[in-house]
């Protein structure tokens, strides 16, 4: 964990109410897919907690949706402004566990952390598989750079107006794949959890305080205790998660 | 060079800046910040008797200037906080500990108290009475002047350390409270808890909160904290530890001006895991500025 100012190289619309921002500054701290950052804003008491997307040495890239009055003055900051960002939040994803062949399941603005997951699962050999879930067409984002990292992708619209036509679950094979890891809403989670063959792990969304474990405002109950979904989470094993 | 030591009740700390219960968990956490030891004393996470879940989430809702929370005194129980949580805290940590215990009957308050007074690692008890987060104990016991008496009365039998009542703003009168605590027996105060209030999520037209209302803190409740300090020194004969949306050296010094011998640091620790080594380091530069040689001489100092 590391508190550290950021710059903005980049701050763009990718689809409605969807921003990406790219920064630089001291990423040392981020070790692995899933973790997320803590970004304070002028005028907000609470930091925004927000998955990181993809990093590199010394550049951070965060996708992030505009929920609230927070996120909406973020989307509204300028290349050159600078962040007070705590980085290296939060338990990632386990690539150990993934298998030949893991499937990749993210939900709008679930989404995000699978990228980096899909990268470093290709940097170790794994042939990694993705099924987005969008309410509609129009809200599509990320697909292209999953393909262009050489991921196949399915895309599911609730409207059907691309891709498949219902939800994530209705993309998703009964066999074929190895594991699985997944990001999106609480009723998309459990949805997966239902249909899914294989162990996985699971990134969980909630209010948070700190961020970093001290203030248990996100606590979980799960069938090996208490968690916090800033500290021990925001990724649980499928097979501890009480639903 | 510029003294910043003050004593609780003859514990002595080595700068009034204490984290407030229930925003420094059992310390370890901020270890990974820096060295907790520049602190002037610790109060540990709220404990009861039985280990307690708290609340369902959400359990925090952002406000203006500060934040509300419903965590409802998660706690793994008495038991495990002296024999597991302060050994391990121990190993990082040689500065005062104040034991902050809640309960839910006065007999719950009594045998958390005599447990805790009794743990080696401990300096000071902290008696919270003023919860707003659960039902049926906690705040319940510090807004009745009688029943703080009570409680004052009967944990002070079972303890040799310093008794502290931490006391809640949710009352008409916080100075009938505070007389109450004194005439019980109390060592010294602390004031104030969190104000209760509550945010409505106007999208699903319900509350933010599960619990529907949490308890406020943060800069917003500065003002208040300070003037039930000020109020209350001028009332009782007790030491004060003054909190309330304290997150600068200034706010430190303003607040022992209005009575209290040290404070504590509460929702600042949230969004800035720095903020009390900060405002220590910030500190003797800030005396010296306001002419101040000795932290004591300035207690109550603006009365």
């Amino acid at each position: 964990m590391k508190r550290g100012v950021f710059t903005i190289e980049t701050n763009q619309e990718l689809a409605p109410a969807t921003f990406r921002m790219t920064l630089t500054g001291d990423t040392t701290e981020i070790t692995t897919p899933g973790q997320f950052v803590n970004v304070a804003l002028m005028g907000r008491f609470l930091r925004r907690p927000i998955s990181v997307c993809d990093w590199g040495e010394g550049r951070l890239t965060i996708i992030y949706k505009v929920v609230g009055q927070g996120t909406d003055q973020m989307s509204k900051l300028v290349p050159g402004e600078r962040l007070d960002i705590l980085t290296g939040l939060g338990n990632g994803y386990d690539l150990e566990k993934a298998g030949d062949r893991p499937l990749l399941i993210g939900g709008g603005a679930g989404i995000p952390p699978l990228y980096a997951l899909a990268k470093h699962l290709l940097a170790q050999g794994k042939h990694p598989q993705a099924i987005l879930g969008f309410n509609r067409g129009e809200e599509c984002f990320l697909a292209q750079e999953f393909q262009a990292l050489g991921v196949p992708v399915t895309v599911a619209t609730a409207d059907g107006s691309l891709g498949v036509k219902g939800f994530v679950t209705d993309a998703m094979p009964g066999e074929g794949y190895t594991y699985l890891y997944t990001c999106g809403p609480a009723a998309m989670l459990r949805a997966v959890d239902g249909k899914a063959v294989t162990g996985g792990q699971f990134s969980f969304e909630e209010r948070m305080g700190c961020g970093f474990g001290a203030c248990m405002g996100c606590t979980c109950k799960t069938k090996y205790g208490s968690k916090r979904i800033c500290r021990e989470g925001p990724v649980l094993e499928r097979e501890e998660i009480i639903w | 060079m510029v003294s910043t030591v003050v004593t609780l009740s003859g514990v002595t700390l080595q700068n009034p800046v204490i984290p407030a219960s229930g925003t420094f968990g059992f310390g370890y956490e901020f270890a990974q910040w820096y060295d907790i030891n520049c602190l002037g004393a610790i109060s540990i996470k709220g404990t009861t008797r039985e280990a307690r879940f708290g609340n369902p989430t959400p359990r925090i809702a952002e406000t203006s200037s500060g934040m509300l929370n419903a965590v409802g005194l998660q706690n793994p129980g008495i038991d495990k906080v002296l024999t597991e949580e302060l050994p391990r805290l121990r190993h990082i940590y040689y500065k005062p500990i104040l034991a902050n215990i809640s309960g839910f009957s006065l007999d719950e308050y009594v045998t958390c108290c005599a447990k805790a007074d009794a743990s080696p690692h401990t300096d000071l008890i902290e008696v919270n009475v003023s919860c707003p987060n659960v039902h049926h104990g906690g705040m319940s016991f510090g807004t009745d002047p009688h029943m703080v008496y009570d409680v004052t009365r009967a944990v002070k039998q079972v303890c040799k350390k310093p008794v502290y009542i931490k006391l809640s703003p949710n009352v008409t009168d916080i100075v009938s409270i505070a007389k109450a605590c004194e005439e019980g027996g109390a060592d010294g105060l602390s004031l104030i808890n969190t104000l209760m209030g509550m945010r409505i999520d106007v999208k699903k037209r319900a509350p933010i909160l599960r619990n529907t209302t949490g308890g406020l803190s943060g800069p917003a409740i500065f003002p208040v904290a300070l003037r039930m300090v000020w109020q209350v020194y001028e009332a009782v004969d007790l030491p004060i530890i003054g909190m309330g949306g304290i997150q600068s050296a200034q706010d430190v010094i303003e607040m022992m001006m209005a009575g209290a011998t040290a404070v504590q640091v509460g929702a600042a620790n949230l969004v800035n895991p720095y903020a009390c080594q900060e405002i220590i380091r910030d500190l003797p530069d800030c005396m010296e500025r306001l002419g101040i040689q000795n932290l004591k001489e300035i207690i109550g100092g603006a009365h």
